[in-house]
Parts: C-alpha cells; sequence; structure tokens
C-alpha cells in the first residue's frame, strides 16, 4: 500500500512538473507553431500523464488526457494547424487535468469532474478537419484497451521519456511503474528526442525536502551565532593553536553559509514561467495583443522569497495587462505598434536584487488617481494640491485606495496595490512606481536576496544596541567638536543635518524609541560627537542620531512575538556575540514613526525657521532661495521673506477679477507668474503643477509661480547692482553661477498685483 | 471533561496562580532580558532561549499589581503558544498540582476587574484558592499605546 503511495506521489510530483512546462512549451508554441521538437515534447507529457495515470487506475484523468493526446497527435502529424482555438483548449486540459492531480493529491482519487465540455471541444477540434480517430469517443474503456490504442498514435513519440525519469528511483522496484507506459511505443525516433527542449533529468540531482533546507538553513543561523560569540571570546585569548583553529571555524562556517543559503536559492524564472500564459489568457479575455519578454530569468532569490512575490508578481502583471495596456486599435491610433509590451527584469545591485516590470501602455492618469483618492478619503483634497506627480502615481500603493470601479474579473480580485506593497515590505523589500503618461508604467521591486542572514551595522542608543540591515545604509556622519554643536539645526523643532548642501531630515533614535515611562530620557553631552547614520527609507534619506556606531555584523533574522507585532520600528531580534538579544530596527517603520516624511512643505517650514536663525547670525552673509526661471534663469530671494514654498496644481488656480488666485490655508492666494512678469517665456504652462513661493509682504501673502525651487544656501554676497533693473536690483554669482536678485517690493509695486488685507482675509475664512 | 487535572502553580504578590502543565514548555530562573522600547507595558523583554528569541511578559503588570520589589528577581514560566514560546513572570514558582475538578468554580466576584478577565476559575484547595490564569487572554496585548 504504501509502495502504491510512493508511486502515486512520485507520478503527482513529475505530472505537475510536466503541467507546468506544458503551460510555457504551448504558449510558446503558439508563438513558432512550426516547432516540432516542442510539439514532440507536449504530445510526450500528455502521453506519460495519460499512461501513468492508466496504469494507476485515474480511469477519469485518462480519459480526458487521452481525447488531448489525440489532438495532439493530429498536430505532431501535420494533419492539423496550431490555432488560438487550439492552444486555449489545450491550456483548459492542462488545467483539468491539474485539478485532477490535485484532487488525488487530496483524497487519491481523481475526482468526480469529468469535464464533458472540455472533451467535446477538444474532439470537436480534432474532427474539425475530419481526421480519422474516433478516439475521443472512447470514454469509459477499460484503461489497459486504451493504453493499447495510444500504441498506433504515438508513431513518433519518445516513450516516457526524459520529462518524468524518477531522479530519485521509485523505492519499490517490485512495482513496474511506468514500464507499459514505456513499452507502448516502442520503436522511436531517439535521435529526435535528444534533440527535444525540456528539462533533462540528470543522475547528478537529488530532490531534498524544503523541511530539510529549512532546517538546515537555521542550524546554520544557529552555528553562525555560536562562531560569533567564539570569535568574540578568541579575541582576548592569546592561545595561537586556538586562536588558528577559530579562524579556520570561522572560514569553513563562512563557506557552509553560502553553501546552505545556495542550496535554496531558485532562479525567478521558475515564478516568471507562468507569466505567458497568464498573460496570453488575460490578453484574449481583454482582447489586447501582448509580447511578454522577460531578462535575467536566471536571476536567483532565497526559496521564501520567490515564494513571497508570488502573488504580488502575478498581481502587477495582471494589471499591467489589464489596465496598463491599451486595446490595439488606441495604440494605434497613439502612433505606437498594435502590439503590446510587457518586459520583466530582473539584475542584481548591490547585494539586492531588482525586479522591473515595464509597460508601454498609457501610463497611470495621475488625475484621475487623485480624483479617486480625495473621493475614497485616502487623502484630502489640499493635500492632494501639494502633492507632486511621484507622489500621486504613489497613491495606488495607500490602503483603502482601490481601483474599485474598474473591476474586471481580471484584476481587482481583492488584492489591491496596498497589499501588494505590503506583502513587499513584509520580506523587506520596496516597491516603485514610475509612470509617463502615454508611454507606461514601470514597476520597480527591489528584495533582498535572503532573508535568513543579513549583514547590518550594530549601533547603540542609550545603553542598548540595535540591528540596522546594512541595504538600508547609505553613509555614515560624525561631527565632532564644533560641528556637533552647530551642524544640526533645528526646524520648527525638528532637527536637520546639511549634508552636501542638502537638508536631511534627522531622527534621534533614543527619542524616536522613548517610551512613555520615561525611561528613555536621552541626553548628551554638549561636547560629545554627533553620530548620524543615513538611511534609506522608501524614497527619502533621513539620518538617524546614535550615541554609537558599532561593528557591522552578519546576524540572524528572528521574528518577534505577537505581543510585539504592531510595532512599526522593528523588523525583528537577533541574538548577538554575547548571546545577548537585540532588536533589528524597521528602517521606513522608524522614518513613519517618527514622522520623518510627513509632507513636503515641512522643508519650507525649515527654510522659514533657518532664516530667523540666519539673520542673527551673520549680517554679511544671508539665506538665499534659489529658484529657477524658464529653462535656465537663476534667481534669488531672500529666504527671510519666504513663508513657506507650496506646490499647487493647475486645477486649483481660480479667477478673482482678472488675477489669478489659490485657495490657500482659508484665505485665498495671488499668485503672480514670474516668468510673465519677468519676460521669460516659460515653460511653467505645461506643468501640471505649479512650485510657488509663498512670499510674506507686509504681512499679506503672494504666491511667486517659478519653474523650479532649487536650493537654500547661505552666502556672502558681492552684489552687482544694475541700473534700472526694474523687479531685477542686481546679479551676484551663488554656486559658481550668474544668479540674479529679486526685488520683491519692486515687483509686487511695480505691477498691479490684487493683495488681500487682514480683514478680508478673515472675511474669507469666516465665508467657509 | 477530565476529573483530575494537573496545574504548575506560582506566586504572584499573594496570589496563588497556576497553568495547566501541559502548556508549559519549561520553567527557568531570571535571565538578561534586552527591553523592547514602544512595547506594551507588560513586555518586560526579550530573552534568548537556546537561540529562540522568547518575549517575557510581566505578570504582574498584566494583573495589574505593583511591580516586583527592587532586587527581587522574577522566575520564566515559558509557555507554549500556536506563536512559539512566550515567557510569563513571575514571583516564585510553586509545585505541579493534581486538582479535583469538583472542587472547580468560577472566579471570584471579589477579584478586581483586570485580575478576572485573565483568571478563568478557582480550584478550592484545602488550604488556599488555585487561581487559573487564562494564558491566552494573558498574552493578549493592547496595543493602544504602542501605536505608530
Amino acid at each position: 500500500m504504501s509502495d502504491m503511495d510512493d508511486i502515486v506521489k512520485e507520478f503527482l510530483v513529475e505530472s505537475s512538473e510536466g503541467l507546468d512546462q506544458l503551460d510555457r512549451n504551448l504558449v510558446a508554441l503558439e508563438q513558432a507553431p512550426g516547432d516540432k521538437a516542442l510539439l514532440a515534447s507536449i504530445f510526450r507529457c500528455i502521453h506519460t500523464i495519460k499512461g501513468t495515470s492508466g496504469f494507476l487506475g485515474f480511469g477519469k484523468l485518462e480519459s480526458v488526457t487521452h481525447v488531448g493526446e489525440s489532438l495532439l497527435s493530429d498536430l505532431r502529424d501535420g494533419k492539423k494547424v496550431l490555432t488560438p482555438e487550439i492552444t486555449s483548449a489545450l491550456l483548459q486540459l492542462v488545467d483539468a487535468v491539474r485539478s485532477m492531480l490535485s484532487a488525488v493529491e487530496a483524497n487519491g482519487t481523481d475526482g468526480d469532474k469529468e469535464f464533458p465540455e472540455l472533451v467535446a471541444l477538444l474532439t470537436r477540434l480534432q474532427k474539425g478537419e475530419a481526421a480519422p480517430a474516433p478516439a475521443g469517443k472512447a470514454e469509459g474503456a477499460a484503461p489497459a484497451k486504451k493504453g493499447r490504442k495510444s500504441g498506433p498514435t504515438a508513431v513518433v513519440a519518445e516513450p516516457a521519456a526524459p520529462v518524468p525519469q524518477a531522479v530519485i528511483p521509485p523505492p519499490a522496484p517490485a512495482v513496474v511503474a511506468p514500464a507499459p507506459v514505456a513499452e507502448v511505443p516502442s520503436a522511436v525516433a531517439q535521435a529526435e528526442a535528444a534533440e527535444v527542449k525540456g528539462p533533462q533529468a540528470s543522475d547528478s540531482n537529488i530532490r531534498v525536502d524544503v523541511g530539510l533546507l529549512d532546517k538546515l538553513m537555521n542550524l546554520v543561523g544557529e552555528l553562525v551565532l555560536a562562531r560569533n560569540q567564539i570569535l568574540q571570546y578568541t579575541a582576548t585569548q592569546e592561545d595561537s593553536g586556538f586562536v588558528a583553529t577559530t579562524q579556520r571555524l570561522n572560514l569553513i562556517t563562512t563557506e557552509l553559509q553560502e553553501g546552505v543559503m545556495k542550496t535554496r536559492m531558485q532562479p525567478i524564472g521558475n515564478v516568471w514561467a507562468k507569466f505567458p500564459r497568464v498573460v496570453r489568457d488575460l490578453a484574449l479575455a481583454c482582447k489586447k495583443q501582448v509580447r511578454i519578454e522577460m531578462e535575467g530569468k536566471e536571476t536567483e532569490l532565497d526559496k521564501t522569497i520567490i515564494e513571497a512575490i508570488k502573488d504580488p508578481l502575478t498581481h502587477i502583471v495582471r494589471n499591467s495587462v489589464d489596465h496598463g495596456l491599451e486595446l490595439p486599435a488606441e495604440r494605434v491610433a497613439k502612433g505606437k505598434p498594435a502590439e503590446g509590451r510587457l518586459l520583466l527584469r530582473a539584475y542584481h545591485e548591490g547585494g539586492q536584487v531588482n525586479i522591473e516590470i515595464s509597460d508601454d501602455g498609457g501610463g497611470i492618469n495621475t488625475e484621475r488617481v487623485k480624483a479617486k483618492a480625495i473621493q475614497k478619503g485616502v487623502i484630502t483634497a489640499e493635500q492632494a494640491a501639494r502633492m507632486g506627480e511621484r507622489e500621486l502615481v504613489n497613491l495606488v500603493f495607500a490602503p483603502g485606495f482601490s481601483t474599485a470601479e474598474q473591476v474586471s474579473n481580471i484584476s481587482g480580485r481583492g488584492v489591491g496595490m496596498d497589499v501588494v506593497k505590503t506583502n513587499i515590505e513584509k520580506i523587506g523589500g520596496t516597491v516603485d512606481i514610475h509612470s509617463v503618461a502615454g508611454q507606461g508604467t514601470t514597476l520597480k521591486i527591489r528584495i533582498p536576496l535572503t532573508l535568513a542572514i543579513i549583514p547590518a551595522l550594530i549601533v547603540s542608543a542609550g545603553e542598548d544596541r540595535f540591528a540596522i540591515p546594512q541595504v538600508s545604509l547609505l553613509e555614515l556622519v560624525r561631527l565632532e567638536g564644533e560641528e556637533a554643536q552647530k551642524g544640526i539645526e533645528m526646524v520648527y523643532g525638528a532637527p536637520v543635518y546639511r549634508l552636501r548642501g542638502r537638508l536631511l531630515p534627522l531622527v534621534n533614535l533614543a527619542h524616536a524609541l522613548r517610551r512613555q515611562d520615561g525611561f528613555w530620557s536621552p541626553t548628551r553631552a554638549p561636547d560629545e560627537a554627533v553620530n548620524i547614520v543615513v538611511l534609506q527609507a522608501d524614497d527619502h534619506a533621513f539620518g538617524l542620531v546614535v550615541q554609537e556606531i558599532n561593528d557591522t555584523e552578519e546576524i540572524v533574522v528572528k521574528p518577534l512575538g505577537k505581543q510585539l507585532k504592531g510595532i512599526g520600528a522593528f523588523a525583528g531580534a537577533t541574538i548577538m556575540g554575547d548571546g545577548r538579544v537585540a532588536l533589528i530596527l524597521d528602517v521606513s517603520g522608524l522614518a513613519q514613526q517618527a514622522a520623518v516624511f510627513s509632507e513636503r512643505s515641512r522643508r519650507a517650514q525649515g527654510a522659514a525657521e533657518a532664516t530667523t536663525r540666519a539673520q542673527a547670525a551673520d549680517e554679511n552673509r544671508q539665506m538665499l532661495l534659489l529658484f529657477r526661471l524658464g529653462a535656465d534663469r537663476r534667481m534669488a530671494i531672500p529666504l527671510s521673506m519666504v513663508a513657506r514654498l507650496e506646490e499647487f496644481t493647475r486645477g486649483s488656480i481660480e479667477h478673482a477679477g482678472h488675477h489669478q488666485v489659490v485657495q490657500y490655508r482659508g484665505r485665498l492666494l495671488p499668485l503672480l507668474r514670474l516668468s510673465e512678469l519677468l519676460g521669460d517665456a516659460g515653460a511653467a504652462e505645461e506643468r501640471e503643477t505649479l512650485s510657488v513661493v509663498v512670499y510674506a509682504h507686509e504681512g499679506r501673502d503672494v504666491g511667486l509661480v517659478v519653474e523650479n525651487i532649487t536650493d537654500i544656501v547661505e552666502e556672502a554676497l558681492t552684489v552687482h547692482r544694475r541700473s534700472r533693473g526694474g523687479a531685477v536690483f542686481g546679479s551676484a554669482v551663488i554656486q559658481g553661477k550668474v544668479t540674479d536678485l529679486l526685488d520683491v517690493r519692486a515687483l509686487i509695486d511695480g505691477n498691479d498685483v490684487l493683495l488681500f488685507t487682514g480683514a478680508e482675509s478673515e472675511l474669507a475664512t469666516a465665508g467657509v | 471533561m477530565a476529573m483530575e487535572r494537573q496545574f504548575c502553580t506560582f506566586h504572584l504578590d499573594d496570589l496563588f496562580l497556576g497553568i495547566e502543565v501541559l502548556k508549559v514548555q519549561e520553567v527557568i530562573r531570571t535571565q538578561e532580558m534586552t527591553r523592547v522600547p514602544l512595547a506594551p507595558r507588560a513586555v518586560r523583554g526579550l530573552i534568548n532561549l537556546r537561540g529562540q528569541i522568547v518575549t517575557a511578559v510581566d505578570l504582574r503588570e498584566r494583573l495589574g499589581l505593583a511591580p516586583l520589589a527592587e532586587g527581587r528577581h522574577p522566575m520564566n514560566v515559558v509557555v507554549r503558544t500556536d506563536e512559539g514560546a512566550v515567557s510569563l513572570l513571575v514571583d516564585e514558582i510553586g509545585d505541579v498540582l493534581d486538582t479535583d475538578e469538583d472542587t472547580y468554580e468560577g472566579p471570584p466576584e471579589t477579584l478586581s476587574a483586570q485580575a478576572r478577565e485573565l483568571i478563568r476559575g478557582v480550584y478550592k484547595l484545602p488550604e488556599r484558592l488555585l487561581l487559573i490564569l487564562d494564558t491566552e487572554k494573558a498574552l493578549a496585548l493592547e496595543f493602544a499605546e504602542a501605536g505608530r
């Protein structure tokens, strides 16, 4: 009995491998209908399943595959030409077989479904050209009979063939499972078989239970920990023999770790393999033409990661075909080829794997996304107005944002893009979406190679140690002496550091992890050095201020218990060399916790705050806001006059008389288009969002529309005044380039500018 | 319904509590603990149990009792849960007791509301009362204070 079970199990494993291969081959065959070898391989696979199922007494499975086999046989003999209809029918057959096999797996019988429609369809297709094979009707006959019958059909076919050849031989040699099958189509074209594409079983491979590999991986993890502990201990030892042995142990452990990790690596092609079929079916259903291309199939990933990205990837691919690519007619109208292109790309980069899924479809309509997000209450209209193109596109990942209204039975199966994102983030990856209207959308997924053992930087805050995954690490900055005191500037209570001219928001680790009971009250001696760990979270960089930066170490990631799952700041825990537990920081969770990137305008707030400080600091030096007008005109205004920096969408601009205004914080903000006023033919008109400098003019605000805001600098200026420059009162060299200095007061005085007085603005507020 | 059940007993302040013996994986002395910032109050920290990372939950905190006096070290009662082992910190460990189902009763009204949530019932032993801890509830921590 148990021998039988083994044989059935073997049959299941082989068949499901064969079926995966079939999916691929059938789609490939559609591309290259003349490929005899492919056809032969497909035929052989179905034939083998039929034969073995007959032998094992799965009558229904046998009869269904038999019909398919007859059809394939005609195809192979050239009596029939492959049509999309036939391909679809054959793919359905694969599905039917798969469902029967899972029934076999579940309860040992091939289920109670007989797939009469499929059988009828296959028979009809086969008879379509009056092919003389009556096989389709021969249901319910004894398996033995059919086994014989298939004999003459399978003239050219190779016998049971390499495909299912058991890698581990069936444990019971007494039961000659595949034997009858193998004998049926006897004299065969061996030569042809030799060229057949398909998995070639090799004697150098064995099947190993994944559970065993997982266990090995865990053990290696423990070994790595023990090794770390020993290494730490060795550092205090002088016995050279002992030290040498430890070093050997170290090397061997590392090698073993690599080796075991490799056993769990699988090419990403394994996941991709089903996409041609998915895309084909989907394209057919949506009446689209899609060509799928793959690059970097052989890129390897840890098995657990492969498993974890399977569903998100499928969802993304479906989305691209369903929503991304346009209908052929639409595409042609836009001057694109009728056939859409879906490109899957995978490659290694810096210890991570990047996967890109790009289509050349219509791109994401940010206006629609925005409207939807507002309607769904994901964001407020005000927030939306301030969002840039990129942020809007990324709204599709927001929880609660589902493309529900356009649900087809294809996408929108309950896995929203937010689930895709969370799933990918769960395994330490990131997703980024990039879309160009009319040209397509690219989703870029970055995931770690493996989850189990990762390099990490150990830092400490207070007396506790934390591990930061190396993948999020950008650089380390140490401020000493005077730098330590002056380097960190405050912006509305939020610390920032100027890293090569850019403001880097800072998070004090000890602050971020403060507990209510107050046992984390970080204090810093004024002259102590400041350590900043510059981290990448999502798209932003931020600096984490820690007390001490220790070593980097290979750590084994262990999950946290249920009681601690809700803390976003930690990704897990690990055991350090000294046997103590250290928490692993979740960098993006931490950033969220500390609300580093709450909104963009924070930077502007920062700028405003920085001004006051600058004024006090130095008379000659001045803080300047730099921006561009048109293509290359650089301009600057004193930062002290800047209230905020904002972005408005074109849609939010309204008119009061002949003036352009926007509603802004319950008031009306008049807009001045600098490029028009200063006689620059600006490109600002075409842009969807306007960069606006909110300028405080005698207690009233004016919005200056600029091309884009480039930087904030502190400079001692040498101004070359203009005799009559109007609104431009002079020029200066800033950052090595000539920059015009704008006199906003002159600009306002010289133009008919609508200014709202305080009283009016109060009325405006009251009216809302 | 089993007539006799075995309970691993322990002391917390002046309470005498028990956990079904089958749920207890092991009892160990005070371990070096790594505290977890932002965690619910009841989480005292993480301990390294032979390479496994185990969360230690302070039962005093859960039952609304005052913290253990300075200088006294709690014991770890490591219990099995569906999601791996969790350690319960208790003052002192007692014996494993056989109980008689006839002496079982629901939790007394006099218990504090917080404690009553976590006490499934009481065995009236000859000398004293044995309170049975509902470990699942004891380990279901609120996340109100640890939100993102």
